[in-house]
């Protein structure tokens, strides 16, 4: 049987919860950013000027899709593990940023597209990852790293 | 008869049962950097596969880590996926 006083708060409910949902929709449309951290490895047929202009322009079309970028580590030149598209050597280089989830889309399909790309990853960071990179940017760090290889060591 | 030496068949553990640990609990090292490849290939044997738990002592939470930094690290080639003559 039904009750009247259950009818009368149903919309009560309905309210509540249509208040989170309607928060999710307006930081939809403004856009949540989550941190990402891409490496790039370009082939090494470029010249060191080129590859900072591919590098240039990859930044770029970050900035112009609301991205903040965070860190930046140019490694140079370095030897692959093994040969990739038979390249034994890559330009590599390393971008932290924040941005909007759908930007990574683009982005990987401009790297896709690109033939001087010889290979990318790009992952989201967690909290972690987050607190480990900015220690690892101001410097602090190299003494942690010297106790986890003691310690390795033992 | 007497004086022969007793021969063990295999080697006898000599005072080595120390109790492994997981030195990311220990250290309290939450994030395991897959760039780093000199650190991963303490986790990585002479062919370039993980090395088990039971050898390495590590925690499954980390274990699934580390499997995790290593494939990253094989994809920006920083580790080999098969090789014969790591380390």
């Amino acid at each position: 049987m039904l009750q009247p006083t259950k009818n009368f708060e149903k919309p009560k409910t309905i309210h509540t919860f249509a208040a989170p949902f309607n928060a999710g929709k307006t930081l939809k449309q403004s856009k949540i950013m989550q941190q990402y951290e891409t490496v790039v490895i370009l082939t090494p047929l470029l010249t060191e000027e080129s590859a900072k202009e591919v590098i240039a322009k990859y930044t770029k079309l970050l900035k112009d899709g609301g991205a903040e970028i965070v860190q930046e580590d140019n490694w140079g030149l370095k030897k692959l593990a093994y040969p990739i598209q038979k390249k034994s050597t890559g330009y590599y280089h390393l971008t932290e940023f924040k941005a909007p989830g759908d930007l990574i889309n683009k982005l990987e399909v401009e790297y896709r597209r690109d033939e001087r790309v010889l290979r990318f990853l790009t992952i989201a960071l967690d909290k972690h990852a987050i607190a480990y990179n900015e220690k690892k940017r101001s410097g602090a760090f190299n003494q942690k790293k010297t106790a986890k290889t003691e310690e390795a060591a033992s | 008869m007497a004086n022969e030496q007793i021969q063990y068949v295999t080697a006898p553990k000599v005072d080595d049962n120390r109790k492994k640990y997981c030195r990311f609990k220990k250290n309290g090292i939450k994030y395991i950097d897959y760039k780093d490849e000199k650190f991963l290939l303490k986790f990585i044997n002479d062919q370039g596969k993980v090395l088990p738990r039971r050898l390495t002592g590590t925690s499954l939470k980390f274990q699934r880590k580390v499997a995790q930094a290593v494939k990253r690290a094989r994809h920006i080639g920083l580790l080999p996926y098969v090789t014969d003559s790591l380390k």
